[in-house]
């Protein structure tokens, strides 16, 4: 019994754990450099635009293993025109946003409009959008650099020197300010949870151990405190990480708790079921894709903004690291299983071995042949245990 | 007396909880025309599946005697090396391939490490001049009708070098000019010296092509009829094919009370989606009252699933015309939305396929059709969905661990029962229910059987399709019968027996038949 319990708990948190144990190996490879605050800040601050991504990705994925090759060049494309706006039309960067985003949802939705109206492949639909906006991001560059000088737009969007949570104690080394986001992030999560447990109580539903939800909130408290410790000796929150908490929230509700959320998963789980169950199929395909484009107009201004300037080259290989978060973090290549915390763990996953083999100076190549190593292995895993279970 | 080709001698197959064969025996005789009738569910399909080795020897209990020795079949391969080949009814042929690529598919003509396609075209050629279609072979399958891929079926079989045809209802989605056309060319072939077994629901064709018939019923051989020894009779045929009386397997309805017509169809057609010239459901006029079960009647193919996915928010088919009016009031129910919203619920046929979704939980597969039901503002209430699937799980006695469980992992009966609850948590005015107790054991079915009667006491109508002349008899109010698109014939619950529903089928197929020659 107690073994089963065992299997099931490392069944289900795969990922979790193999997260702690490759964080361990480097920790130990790299004498804790990893650990080291500035590092910490900078795992968060490199691979913002990957959460972002991979989170509209999943939605993407968990219609029936449907992935979104064009992310990259939308990435750059959004970025090219707002850099454009800002700096050779002098638009306020306010209205830079605006634009950028309306030029992402309408690029997510010409997709979509294939893919769910005309029911062009979206493998198709993406690959050709991937050529085209690459290619129109020369045309909108000219081929050359733009580089972003306004400073509250790239201190917002995660780019420049302080692109952090100011302190206002103003406390030496230490963004106290940031501590306290933290803790207050620790109050309302427990809040949360007793708050859902005190309803139940009262209407008479099931509820699970009292145990199981304390240690579950001492365990995610305990990394939320020790994630902001880490990032106040450093700099403070980056704003950045603040972009991704928002997108990770609202699209964590959107999936776990919503009717469109639960739509999605409806979808890829069986699409002739979901048809007789009255759901329009062809919205989900067209809003899966349409929400695509918004989080990569979103990525494409967090990436001008923390390099500062706009090239026609950014963006490449970004679908590839959404793409792998997503099934690192166990949602499934033919649809309907998925969460944005697995995508989450994922990303962090890919994240950790990108920053660990910097620091013990792994050069780029083997990082990828090693990222392409784990992306076999946490699939080839997920589908040998699927299929014991059977 | 001829020498037997064939013999199976008690055959029995056992599926789990099922006894589809008992003891069946066959025996054909080398040159004949051997028919095998017998209800849906009957056994056919799995006694020819043995034959051709689609269930593997060791699967299955008896002999195989074939060409004098006994046949130990791994799979259909080494049938087809005997020279026994089996055309199933749904034809196994590639659109956007040619007719020599699909003759010679899996039997490719070879030439060194590559395919010899001159070879390939010119066979393919001749075996096309052998069954009379003056098609090239080189033409698309796409390209050609059901008729004529049904007899490249024949000519892919004859290049298998066969000596027993195997043909499962090959008619079934033919015109009667085709049909005819198919019949003569397997006579033909008899004069050549090929054996046949049919397998076929039309007694026209029966007696027009049939040396000896085989009845099978509920998995044994009622009896074997010769054309040369007995007179046969279609009313001879339908008495083996049924006559069972049907014993007390379903619940009485106590306190009858209909109402009002809740649904009512009138002058409905419907057209197949990709062959759009194929009228799928003919003019049909159905109505049901409240607190009815009225059932339909037919056999496979018959349009009855095309008649009821059509009714559920034009779900299947094209160019559907008619008015369907509910509670009176005529509607247009253009989605399954706008149906659901209607009060109408279509509870499917396939539920692996086109019910549940079986990786999702129990909960979540019985919320799906109703998410406003437990919802607020677009904000699923997981606490009252967990509460809504308890509920519904008890009521009708759905066995799992809890609701979280997912629904894959369920047994037939139970999955059954939660599509029911997922549709009845809807709260349908109105339920078609399509062949609900199929593949499902005894215990299961009489519990659906049991909520089919609550339903109706509740005021609701039911609609029950069903390949189960003695479930529509037992459980109905009203019967239409439906062949081939069309409603041909009603009887009242009370009146109605296996006998003359069966005859209203086959006697309607044979006068169609016999209009137009």
């Amino acid at each position: 019994m107690n073994r089963a319990r065992v299997m099931s708990f490392i069944k289900e948190n795969t990922m979790i754990i193999a997260l702690f144990v490759i964080t361990a190996f480097f920790v130990w490879q790299t004498d804790g450099i990893i650990l080291l605050p500035a590092n910490v800040s900078n795992l968060i601050s490199q691979n913002a635009y990957v959460f972002v991504l991979a989170t509209g990705m999943l939605l993407c994925i968990l219609t029936g293993g449907n992935i979104d090759l064009s992310v990259g060049s939308v990435v750059c494309f959004v970025g090219a025109t707002g850099a454009i706006f800002m700096e050779k039309h002098d638009i306020h960067w306010v209205l830079a946003v605006i634009f950028m985003l309306i030029i992402g949802i309408a690029i997510g939705a010409w997709h979509g409009f294939w893919i769910a109206y005309i029911k062009v492949p979206p493998f198709i639909a993406t690959l050709a959008g991937m050529l085209i906006f690459r290619g129109l991001s020369n045309v909108v560059l000219n081929g050359l650099t733009v580089s972003i000088t306004n400073q509250t737009f790239t201190k917002l969007f995660g780019g420049g020197a302080d692109c952090y949570v100011p302190d206002i104690f103003g406390m030496d080394n230490f963004n106290m300010t940031s501590m306290l986001i933290g803790i207050i992030a620790c109050i309302i999560y427990v809040c949360i949870q007793f708050r859902g447990r005190i309803i139940k109580a009262k209407k008479g539903y099931e509820m699970e151990s009292i145990d199981k939800m304390i240690i579950r909130s001492i365990i995610i408290s305990a990394v939320i405190l020790a994630f902001s410790y880490k990032l106040s000796m450093y700099k403070g929150i980056p704003f950045a990480l603040i972009i991704v908490a928002i997108v990770v929230l609202v699209y964590g509700f959107i999936t776990s708790k919503t009717v469109l959320g639960r739509h999605f998963y409806a979808v890829g789980g069986n699409e002739k079921a979901a048809k007789l169950s009255g759901i329009n199929t062809s919205k989900v395909y067209f809003i899966a894709y349409t929400n695509m484009g918004f989080l990569a107009a979103l990525a494409g201004m967090m990436t001008i903004a923390r390099l500062t300037s706009a090239q026609p080259t950014y963006g490449q290989n970004y679908e590839m690291d959404a793409i792998g978060s997503c099934f690192i973090g166990g949602a499934s290549a033919y649809g309907g299983t998925g969460k944005v915390s697995g995508v989450i763990i994922g990303a962090l996953l890919m994240g950790v071995i990108n920053i660990g083999m910097s620091i013990m100076g792994v050069g780029a190549d083997i990082q990828r042949v090693v990222k392409g190593i784990v992306l076999l292995g946490a699939v080839a895993f997920d589908v040998i245990t699927k299929k014991r279970k059977d | 007396m001829a020498k037997a080709l064939l013999e199976m001698k008690n055959i029995t197959k056992t599926f789990p909880g099922v006894k589809a064969l008992y003891k069946v025996n066959l025996e054909v005789e080398e040159g004949e025309i051997h028919t095998i009738v017998g209800e849906n569910g009957a056994g056919k399909s799995t006694l020819m599946n043995i034959l051709s080795g689609v269930y593997p020897y060791g699967s299955y209990e008896g002999e195989v005697i074939y060409d004098g020795s006994e046949c130990k079949f791994a799979s259909i391969n080494d049938s087809e090396q005997k020279g026994i080949v089996i055309i199933h009814q749904e034809l196994a042929l590639v659109p956007y391939m040619t007719i020599g690529e699909n003759m010679f598919l899996g039997n490719e003509r070879v030439k060194g490490i590559s395919i010899d396609w001159d070879e390939t075209y010119d066979m393919a050629d001749k075996y096309l001049a052998m069954v009379g279609l003056a098609e090239s072979s080189r033409t698309l399958i796409k390209d050609i009708g059901v008729g004529k891929q049904q007899l490249v079926e024949i000519a892919k079989a004859l290049a298998k070098k066969a000596r027993l045809l195997i043909l499962d209802e090959p008619t079934a989605s033919l015109n009667e000019k085709d049909s005819k056309a198919l019949l003569d060319l397997i006579l033909q072939l008899k004069k050549e010296g090929l054996t046949s077994i049919l397998i076929s629901h039309k007694l026209n064709e029966i007696s027009y092509i049939a040396d000896k018939i085989t009845v099978i019923r509920d998995g044994t051989t009622i009896e074997t009829l010769d054309k040369a020894v007995d007179t046969i009779t279609e009313d001879r045929i339908i008495k083996g094919m049924v006559g069972r009386s049907i014993s007390e397997r379903f619940p009485k309805r106590e306190n009858v009370n209909i109402g009002d017509i809740s649904l009512e169809a009138e002058n409905w057609n419907v057209y197949h989606p990709i062959y759009e010239e194929l009228k799928l459901v003919d003019n049909v006029s159905i109505n049901v009252r409240k607190g009815e079960v009225v059932g339909i009647s037919g056999l496979m193919g018959a349009g009855r699933t095309e008649l009821a996915m059509s009714l559920f928010g034009k779900s299947y088919g094209k160019d559907i015309s008619g008015r369907l009016k509910l509670n009176g009031e005529v509607v247009e129910l253009n989605n399954v939305r706008d149906a659901i919203r209607h009060g109408l619920a279509y509870v499917t046929e396939d539920r692996k396929g086109n019910g549940l979704i079986l990786m999702n939980s129990i909960k979540h597969n019985i919320s799906l059709a109703n998410l406003v039901g437990v919802s607020s503002r677009g904000v699923i209430d997981s606490d009252k969905e967990y509460f809504v699937a308890q509920n519904q799980r008890k009521m009708l006695n759905i066995k799992c661990s809890t609701v979280e469980q997912h629904v894959g992992n369920l047994s037939g009966g139970n999955q059954q029962k939660a599509l029911l609850a997922k549709w009845m948590f809807a709260n349908p005015d109105i339920l078609i229910l399509d062949e609900p107790t199929r593949g499902i054991d005894v215990g299961a079915k009489h519990e659906i059987y049991c909520i089919i009667n609550q339903l109706v006491a509740e005021g609701r109508s039911v609609i029950l399709i069903s390949s189960e002349l003695p479930e529509l008899i037992g459980m109905c109010d009203r019967i239409y019968i439906m062949d081939s698109g069309k409603i041909v014939g009603e009887v009242e619950g009370s009146m109605a027996t296996q006998e003359n529903i069966m005859a209203h089928i086959l006697k309607t197929s044979n006068k169609r038949s016999v209009d137009n020659e």
